[in-house]
Formats: structure tokens, sequence, C-alpha cells
């Protein structure tokens, strides 16, 4: 039964290689892009979690554990963690909660940057979506594999 | 110039719109799930097409990061679709 579905699948894992990298800067992209552009938190988790799902598709579940050693369930309450503390930050100015301020700063390589404090609310919903999207995929994909363990 | 820019790019839309619905019909039609598959890859890429000419036609830069987000979707959705209909399961245990 399991010697039956073996195959080769060179070109899906060296393309995966080299196409993860580009999902991955593109999610950044998006995340930083969020302010002025279509873009922010949401969909850059997503873009992040479609490059790990195209890992684990590529590379299957046992080399994943070994070379992905971060349990994706802890990156939601990290996330909604930085989402509320971005939102309680306000009071030290004595400010209504979730209050949000900008401003521009002088970075040593960048240069002139505008950062704004909305920025590390969208990084709370970033990590948020990516647990919440990696642990509904792969414990669909776990629990699968499980049954058709069971039945043989 | 403008005029021809227009003209070129509403019969652009006009030819890609008659090809995805020949490919609509292969996705419906088609004697065998693979021909769906490959029929909905180019769906894919037929929208990153129609995506792009809007763009023009719009005016607007905004809908580049769509074109991309398309391409991205349609390869790891056509991924997953090959690799459900090669070996029944998406996400394997292990590489025995």
């Amino acid at each position: 039964m399991r010697l039956k579905n073996v195959t080769n699948d060179l070109i899906l894992k060296t393309a995966t290689t080299i196409i993860v990298f580009l999902i991955l800067g593109f999610s950044v992209y998006l995340f930083f892009a969020g302010h002025n552009a279509p873009g922010g938190g949401f969909i850059g988790g997503l873009m992040t979690s479609g490059a790990f799902v195209l890992l684990y598709i590529a590379y299957g579940f046992q080399t994943m554990n070994r070379v992905v050693k971060i349990d994706f369930k802890t990156f939601i309450p990290i996330g909604l963690t930085i989402a509320v503390l971005s939102g309680v930050g306000s009071f030290l100015y004595g400010q209504p909660f979730l209050s949000h301020t900008d401003g521009y700063f002088h970075l040593p390589i960048i240069g002139k940057a505008h950062l704004a404090t909305a920025m590390i609310f969208d990084l709370g919903v970033y990590f948020t979506v990516i647990g919440v999207t990696m642990t509904i995929i792969l414990s669909i994909a776990k629990d699968e594999g499980e049954q058709v363990e069971n039945a043989e | 110039m403008i005029q021809l820019l227009s003209i070129v790019s509403t019969v652009c839309l006009t030819v890609i719109a008659v090809s995805t619905l020949f490919l609509l019909y292969r996705a419906i039609k088609g004697p065998s799930n693979p021909d769906r598959a490959v029929a909905l890859d180019t769906i894919g890429v037929n929208l990153m097409a129609i995506t792009g000419i809007l763009a023009i036609k719009l005016k607007t830069t905004f809908f580049n990061d769509v074109i991309l987000l398309i391409g991205i979707l349609a390869f790891i959705g056509t991924v997953a679709l090959a690799k459900f209909l090669e070996k029944g399961v998406i996400i394997e245990r292990s590489r025995d």
C-alpha cells in the first residue's frame, strides 16, 4: 500500500526551495506596504502560511518537523498579546485605548522613515493569522494520516 | 495614442474572456479530473492577464500585488490538487 505511492518529487522539491523564498519576501513586502498600499497584516500572514503549506506539501510532516521546530499554536497567543499591548500602550500617555500615533524618524540605513504604532498592531494580526491558518491546515492533515494508519 | 491603448486593451480583454469561457467548458465537461485541474490552472493564468489589463484600463498600479498573489495562489492550489490526484494525500506523514 505504501510502496505503491512512492514517487520521486525532485522537480517539486527543487522548485519549492526557490519559490518559498520569493513568497516569504512578497509576504514581508505586503506586511510593510499595508500602510499606504494594498496589503497589511492579514494578507501578509496568509502569504507566509502559504509558503509554509508549500513546504509541507513538498517535504511531508517528518522532514518539516525536523526542520521547523516551532509549534504554530504558540503564534496565536503571541500575536494576541502583541495586539493587546499595542492598545494598552496608549494608556502610558494618558490617551484612550488603541490610540495610535506616527512620526518621521531618521534610521541608520534606510534614511528618513515614516513609522506608525499601527504597525505593531498589524504585527499581532500577522502572527495570529499565521498561527490560526497553520493550526487548521496541519491538524486536518494530521488527523487524515492517523486514520489511514489505523485502517492498514 | 490613448485611444489606441484603450481599443487594444478592450480587444485583449474580450479575447481572454472568450478563452476563459472555453476553459470553463473544459472544466465542466472534462472527461477526467486532471483535465479539470489543468483547466482551472489556466483559468488562474487568464485571471492574472485580466487583472493586468484592468490595471491598464483603470490607470492604477495597486493591482500589481493582486497579479502576483493570484500567481502564487494558483501555483499552490495546482500543486496541492496534483498531489491529491497522484497520491490521495496532500501532506504526507513521512518520505519513505
